[in-house]
């Protein structure tokens, strides 16, 4: 795994590049570490509130550890109406966890989301960002096996 | 199934998205050699004279947007917004998935308008697959040279709605919180890094090569004669066809609903539908022979906002169906103005208890005249335009929330 303070640097010259060194940290270690965070700060060379403010401010951006699989599952209207509530009482089921929580062998988080532009087949969730359409409840078990 | 008309998804399905010999082949950046043909100042009045107006909520005529642009910039930018967060919305997505080229060549025809050498992309979090395309669609210019000295440059949002404000995406590309600025000075004179800055949306771009390449009569000689031109819509809910289309801008949502879109699900009654994204107002059936432009949308008291179409038959709940849009708003508002922030979360409470059926009918009272407020004094467009849902639902709809009140 890249060392956060490495990823960080390789942005360090871009105009505005906090936010992309964000989503590069996040990308090798699917949250962002509370340290990365403040080692931002002292790379971009802003104060520790700013790195923080600009991190907590994005819905996609975690700070602290979650899941490897991290499940979102869209509320949006078109999603709403199409039976999104019953695939979160499966997928709470199946997990044995509440939206917003991560499972105790750290396998798997779920999280809401507002639409993620796939709504030409509702409702939708995502894994790491893959969107899957037209989820069935009765899919969803064999959807988590398949995520090793 | 009746007629599209398809000028920036010409190329769907036609050709190969990911080879630029392909785009090459079918005609592509003949526009863009047009353009640098042309003076400037001749190729901001061809394309105000077009007429075409911003296909991200706006409709602010483009070329009247790049004027403001002081001729002795030393240095512009030109930024494309492809934030896309509006629930019900997938257009600019389908536009850059199956013909990114068109975009790159359109972003370059503005870029010589406004003497930018720079251009970004902000493209949403939730599309990493579309920044793919689009970085392989710019090496593949790049090499072949096809952009001339204009350069183009992906950034990526973060999961924030407000970020799609031309202003507050501006911020998230400078790297910091996504919330807006206040206005003037707007982007067209000091923007991004305090330089000029044109923000335009990705259709609005895609239809920039044609435009150019056919000239302006062409253009303004399609659709609604103030809104001339095609809209790409995307058509959700309960309706037999959910895809998109683009056509003319002065078909009506009725002929959209059931011509295009193959009417109602499973035969049923329509009870309401939302244009525009979930800003947008709820519509009547007794509406739905309003042609799609703005002027019209705006005129029953709607918008033609982002081009989505979400449409509810008549077993549909519109109170729960707007308490999950409050509480959308209020989880989206940034925080930074007051009427925003307190606004949207009293507007959800009180929606909520409606919906639960604890409400009052001074509930009602208050959040209309809440809304009305909002729409006044907040910052931004978000919190301008969050209470609309609930307004034209008290207004067309008034009897599913009196029946859910305490009696
Ligand atoms: C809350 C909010 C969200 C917006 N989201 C988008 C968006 O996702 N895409 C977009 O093109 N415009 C969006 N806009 C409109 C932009 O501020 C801006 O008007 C637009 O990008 C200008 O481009 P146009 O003139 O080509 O339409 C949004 C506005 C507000 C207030
Ligand atoms: S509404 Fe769920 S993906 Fe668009």
């Amino acid at each position: 795994m890249a060392e956060y303070k490495q990823i960080l640097n390789n942005y360090k010259a871009l105009p505005g590049g906090l936010l992309e060194a964000y989503h590069a940290v996040q990308g090798e270690y699917n949250y962002l570490p509370g340290e990365a965070v403040r080692e931002a700060a002292a790379v971009f060379g802003v104060s520790a509130s700013q790195a923080f403010g600009t991190a907590t401010f994005y819905s996609y951006l975690k700070i602290g550890k979650r899941g490897r699989y991290i499940i979102r599952i869209c509320e949006s209207a078109p999603c709403h109406i199409a039976g999104a509530a019953e695939i979160i009482t499966v997928l709470e089921k199946e997990l044995g966890i509440k939206m917003g929580e991560t499972t105790a062998d750290g396998k798997f988080t779920l999280e809401f989301t507002e639409c993620v532009g796939q709504c030409q087949a509702t409702p939708v969730i995502t894994i790491n960002s893959v969107p899957y359409t037209d989820i069935k409840p009765a899919q969803v078990p064999e959807m988590l096996a398949q995520c090793r | 199934m009746a007629e599209e008309q398809r000028i920036v998804l010409r190329n769907a399905d036609q050709i190969n998205p990911a080879k630029l010999e392909d785009y090459l082949q079918a005609g592509g950046y003949q526009g863009l050699e047009k353009a640098r043909s042309m003076s400037r100042a001749d190729l901001i009045a061809e394309v105000k004279k077009s007429n075409l107006r911003g296909r991200g909520g706006a409709a602010f005529n483009c070329g009247l947007k790049w004027s403001f642009v002081p001729t002795d910039a030393e240095v512009s930018y030109v930024v494309c917004n492809l934030d896309e967060g509006e629930p019900g919305t997938y257009k600019d997505r389908i536009i850059v998935q199956k013909d990114p080229q068109q975009l790159l060549e359109g972003m370059a025809i503005c870029g010589h308008a406004v003497n930018a050498k720079q251009g970004y992309i902000y493209c949403r979090g939730e599309y990493p697959y579309v920044v793919e395309l689009l970085n392989l669609a710019i090496d593949q210019a790049r090499s072949k040279g096809v952009l001339g000295d204009f350069n183009i440059e992906v950034r990526m949002g973060a999961g924030a709605y407000v970020c799609g404000e031309e202003t507050a995406l501006i911020e998230s590309i400078e790297g910091h919180r996504g919330e807006p600025r206040f206005k003037p000075p707007f982007p067209g004179v000091s923007g991004l890094w305090g330089k000029p800055t044109v923000v335009n949306n990705v259709e609005t771009f895609a239809n920039l090569p044609q435009i150019v390449f056919n000239g302006a009569d062409w253009y303004a000689a399609i659709g609604a004669s103030t809104y001339p031109g095609t809209k790409v819509l995307t058509l959700t809910g309960d309706v037999e066809k959910r895809v998109f289309i683009e056509v003319p801008t002065n078909v009506t949502l009725r002929e959209i609903i059931y011509n295009y879109g193959g009417g109602v699900k499973s035969g049923r009654r329509l009870k309401a539908v939302q244009v525009g994204g979930t800003s947008g107002g709820f519509i009547p059936e007794y509406l739905l022979d309003t042609p799609i432009d703005y002027d019209s949308m705006r005129s029953i008291g709607a918008t033609l906002g982002t081009g989505a179409v979400f449409v509810m038959d008549e077993t549909r709940d519109v109170v729960d169906i707007v308490t999950h849009i409050a509480k959308f708003f209020k989880e989206e508002s940034c925080g930074k103005c007051n009427p925003c922030r307190e606004g949207t979360f009293r507007c959800y409470e009180i929606m909520d208890r409606i919906n639960r059926g604890r409400g009052t009918l001074p509930d009602i009272e208050h959040m209309i005249q809440l809304g009305k407020v909002m729409e006044r004094v907040c910052l931004c467009g978000l919190g301008q335009a969050s209470p609309s849902p609930i307004l034209t639902t008290l207004q067309h709809f008034r009897y599913e929330y009196e029946r859910k009140l305490i009696s």
